[in-house]
Parts: structure tokens; C-alpha cells; sequence
């Protein structure tokens, strides 16, 4: 217990020191200590003359799991998207507005965007594994990013990743064979030790449970469960049982703005706006 | 927030709601009609419709029973959310409650066998306006759940004040009239539990009108103002 606890200093010690470095190697004047893991102020995307998003303000913390939830079209998944810069990708899209992560500007031209995806991973829809071995789709990342010297150390990082996404006990004896080979639930659980094994931050899921069968679904719930804490997590959702079920926070999305957002217990048992009601109730349309 | 008039999507569940509404409705006339008729029996010593009241209150049971598998059946089968969810919370306790004033009712059919029907006791002069008060708030109650109507809730809840207010005035007259009088204790007790129980209906009514507040607004109904509690005449008079 008290060697754990030692430890534990030792590791927030650690932990601090690297904070203070990546600090100081991104932005040398004092840095006063942002509230939000990640905060978005007034974000509007275009694309081409259409505004998607009509300015969405959101803060996000560490403790909780926020979910987007709102019918098809509502800008729920364009705006996830704006947090890891992943719209950049899209040549008419348009961001305008501020979104910081630690209180830096994401949109800066100081931010590296490979950089920023790494500590703001992403897990889409359908599994997307690499068509190569298991283990492979795991040390892609930290072999990119030089996060392992040692084949030891990627060992342990593979091992970590896939105990955390709670594959390893499946998989551990055939790490060789191809991550598509696996089972839909079994891939996206690996799409998921793949953005961990980079050791983000923040970990945005994109409806990771719509192509999964409910045992699969369940599964990554108690996953998203077990994660909660160690990275923020946001989760866009067309399942509201599914949103209630994961989240403590919850954000209703209805043509490009955010109609609501607060405890997921107030949303779905007594959302303030008229909009998310009948969206919840199953009037909406 | 004002109560949504759209329909749902899924219409299968509009009707499970229309289904509830009509069955809360039912039993909550039932109750009323039974606390009615339970002190109509007790005025004229009917003895037929006292047999009425209590063979009723098995059909008031039989309600509660449908209104908890049909809540049930539709929290299972629809996921219902936000004031859908409430209005079936609140349903499942008001069938709870509502059987309860059944009982209430039934007890004071009960002993209409057991009142002497020329007892000539005074202080049992307020009971039919106590009734009147008591089957009042019972069809306000019930007005404001069909209605969705908060306010009406709320005032149910202060109009209780009333009935608490004729319990304590027949507590005190019955307990004078019995000390002056040994030989009418056996029926001045009866009375005093009819009115026991039309005090107990009546709060029973206010717990619909808070379970309906809960349903319209999320809220929980404030603390109101209830003036004497219901022991307080017990203390005053030994």
C-alpha cells in the first residue's frame, strides 16, 4: 500500500515534469492553468457558403463523458470532428471560432496537427483496423510518434493498450494474426487500444457501437466506463439509451446548433427546451 | 416548459398513453364515487350501498393492478424519456395512492353497520361538509392530472388545509361530546375514525397533486403550509 502509494508520487512527479516540459517547449510565456480539459467558444463551420455550425460553445472536462446526441444532420458529428482538427481533411470545410485544448489554441499556426491528433485520438464508426497484424495495429502509433526505443517497450505499450481496451485476454495468443480477421466488436475494441497506445488525452468516438451487435455494444460501454477518467471522452451518438447509459453530460444537436447541454440525468428526465424534449420523447419530425 | 401536444413517432406508444390516462381517470372516479357513497350510506344508514362501497373497492384494487403492468409493460417496451418518463412514474404511484383512499373508503362503509342510525351526536354534524371538502380535492386532483395542470395541483395541496381543519374541529367535539356522554364512546370512536379517514383521503389527494406537479414540471412541489398537523389536537387534548 505504501510503496503503491510512493509510487504513485513518484509517477505524478514524473508526470508533472514532462507536463513542464511540453509547457515550456510550447509556450514560454506563464502558462495560467486552463479550467477545461478542452473548451470551444462560439465555433462555426462552413462548408463552401453553407454553415454547418452555426457557433457552438462547449467546455469539456476530464471526469466526464459527454455525448452529442441529435437526428441525422444536425452537425453533432462535423462538430466532434472540429476537436481534432480531423475537417481540415475536407477541402471546402471551414472552421472559424476558438477551440483550446489546455487553454492552447488548437487552430493555432504553432499546433502541429499529427501532434494534435495524438493527444486527441479518434474512433470511427464502422472499425477501420489496418489490414495488418494485431499487434501492428497497436504499435503503429507509438512506433510513428517514437514513443518506444526498445522492442521491450513497444511490448508493453501493445500489452497495455489491448488490456486497457479490454482485448488482451482474447487476443494475446494470436497477436500475429491480421486485426481484420478479427470479430466487428473484437476490431473496434482494437480501433480503441490503437488510439490509446499513443497515450491521448482526449478520445473522441464517432458512433463506435452502430455497426456492433448489443453483446459487442455493451462491451465498448463498459469500456467507455472504465476509460472515464483517465482520458475525456466525447461520443457521438444516434442511441439515446446508449447516451444515457454512457455519459454524465449531454449535448443536444439540432441544425447546427447546440439546442442543450447538461447532466445527462436533467436531459433525460427534464430537459429545459421544448426542442430536446420532443427529440427524446420520440416526437421530434 | 409547456406540455407537448405533438404526437410521438411511434404511435403504438401515444396509445399506451391514452390507455393510462383513461385507466387514472377510472380508478381515481372510482375512489371519488366511493368516498361519496361511503358517506351517503353513513347519512342514511344505507346498508345496501355500504355492502356497495365494499364490494367495490375490489374492482379500485383490480385498476391499481392493470395501471403497474401497463406502466411497467411501457417503461420496458417504449424506453420512455423525460416527461413521458415522469407522467409514468407518477402514474405508478398515483395507482398506489388511489388504492390506498379506496381502503379508506371501504373502512368507513365498514362501520356504517356499526353507527347506531339515531346516534344524535352533534359534534358528527360537520362530517358531510368534511366529505364534501375531502371529495373535492380527491376530483381536483384528478382534474389536474388529466389536465396536466400544475397550478390546480398546487392548489390542491393548500385546500387540504381545509379538511385538516375539519378533522381537528370534529376531533375536539367528538372527544367534549364523548367525555360528557360515556355511553356514546362506541360510536363517537366510529365517527372519529370516519373522520380519521376522510383526513387521510384528503392527503392522499394532495400526494396525487404532487406526484402530477412532478409529472407537468421535473420540479418537486415546495413545502406548503399545512397549518396544524394532523396529531396536533391528539396533543392539545391530554
Amino acid at each position: 500500500m505504501r510503496l503503491r502509494f510512493i509510487c504513485a508520487i513518484a509517477l505524478k512527479n514524473v508526470g508533472n515534469l514532462l507536463m513542464t516540459e511540453t509547457a515550456l517547449a510550447q509556450e514560454p510565456v506563464a502558462h495560467t492553468q486552463a479550467p477545461h480539459k478542452m473548451s470551444a467558444h462560439n465555433v462555426k463551420v462552413f462548408y463552401g457558403t453553407n454553415e454547418a455550425i452555426k457557433g457552438v460553445s462547449i467546455d469539456i472536462d476530464m471526469d466526464n463523458v459527454v455525448a452529442f446526441i441529435g437526428p441525422s444532420g444536425c452537425g453533432k458529428s462535423t462538430f466532434l470532428r472540429t476537436l481534432n482538427r480531423m475537417n481540415d481533411t475536407i477541402a471546402s470545410a471551414r472552421v472559424e471560432g476558438d477551440i483550446t485544448l489546455d487553454g492552447q489554441d488548437i487552430y493555432s499556426s504553432a499546433m502541429d496537427v499529427v501532434q494534435l491528433r495524438a493527444r486527441v485520438g479518434m474512433v470511427f464508426q464502422k472499425p477501420n483496423p489496418f489490414p495488418k497484424s494485431i499487434y501492428d495495429n497497436v504499435a503503429y502509433g507509438p512506433r510513428i510518434h517514437g514513443l518506444a526505443t526498445a522492442k521491450a517497450e513497444l511490448d508493453q505499450i501493445v500489452e497495455n493498450s489491448l488490456v486497457r481496451a479490454g482485448l488482451w485476454n482474447e487476443v494475446k495468443d494470436r497477436l500475429n494474426e491480421s486485426g481484420t480477421a478479427l470479430s466487428g466488436g473484437q476490431q473496434q475494441r482494437l480501433c480503441i487500444a490503437r488510439a490509446i497506445a499513443v497515450d491521448p488525452e482526449v478520445i473522441l468516438m464517432d458512433e463506435p457501437c452502430s455497426a456492433l451487435d448489443p453483446i459487442a455494444t455493451a462491451k465498448i460501454e463498459e469500456l467507455i466506463h472504465e476509460l472515464r477518467g483517465r482520458y475525456a471522452i466525447v461520443i457521438v451518438t444516434h442511441n439515446m439509451q446508449q447516451a444515457a447509459r454512457v455519459s454524465q453530460k449531454t449535448a443536444f444537436f439540432h441544425l447546427g446548433t447546440m439546442v442543450e447541454y447538461g447532466d445527462t440525468s436533467d436531459i433525460f428526465t427534464n430537459p429545459k427546451q421544448d426542442r430536446t424534449r420532443d427529440y427524446i420523447t420520440g416526437r421530434y419530425g | 416548459m409547456h406540455p407537448s401536444h405533438n404526437e410521438h413517432t411511434l404511435k403504438a406508444f401515444d396509445g399506451d398513453l391514452t390507455s393510462l390516462r383513461g385507466l387514472i381517470a377510472e380508478i381515481g372516479g372510482r375512489a371519488e364515487k366511493a368516498v361519496q357513497d361511503a358517506m351517503l350510506a353513513l347519512a342514511t344508514h344505507d346498508l345496501a350501498l355500504a355492502q356497495q362501497v365494499i364490494a367495490g373497492d375490489a374492482k379500485i384494487d383490480a385498476l391499481e393492478d392493470q395501471i403497474d403492468r401497463l406502466v411497467i409493460q411501457t417503461i420496458a417496451l417504449r424506453a420512455p424519456m423525460a416527461d413521458d418518463l415522469r407522467e409514468l412514474v407518477a402514474a405508478l404511484k398515483i395507482s398506489g395512492v388511489v388504492e390506498r383512499m379506496g381502503d379508506y373508503a371501504k373502512n368507513i362503509a365498514k362501520r356504517v353497520a356499526l353507527v347506531d342510525a339515531n346516534h344524535n351526536i352533534e359534534a358528527a354534524d360537520l362530517l358531510p361538509a368534511m366529505a364534501d371538502a375531502t371529495r373535492q380535492l380527491v376530483d381536483d386532483a384528478f382534474t389536474a392530472f388529466a389536465r396536466r395542470d400544475a397550478d390546480l395541483a398546487v392548489a390542491v395541496c393548500a385546500q387540504d388545509k381545509t379538511v385538516d381543519d375539519f378533522y381537528n374541529s370534529i376531533f375536539h367535539a367528538l372527544i367534549a361530546h364523548m367525555i360528557a356522554n360515556p355511553d356514546h364512546v362506541g360510536a363517537g370512536t366510529h365517527l372519529l375514525f370516519i373522520a380519521k379517514n376522510l383526513e387521510r383521503i384528503g392527503d392522499h389527494a394532495t400526494n396525487v397533486a404532487e406526484m402530477v406537479f412532478f409529472a407537468v414540471t421535473g420540479q418537486s412541489m415546495n413545502e406548503r403550509e399545512r397549518g396544524d398537523d394532523a396529531l396536533a389536537p391528539v396533543r392539545h387534548a391530554f
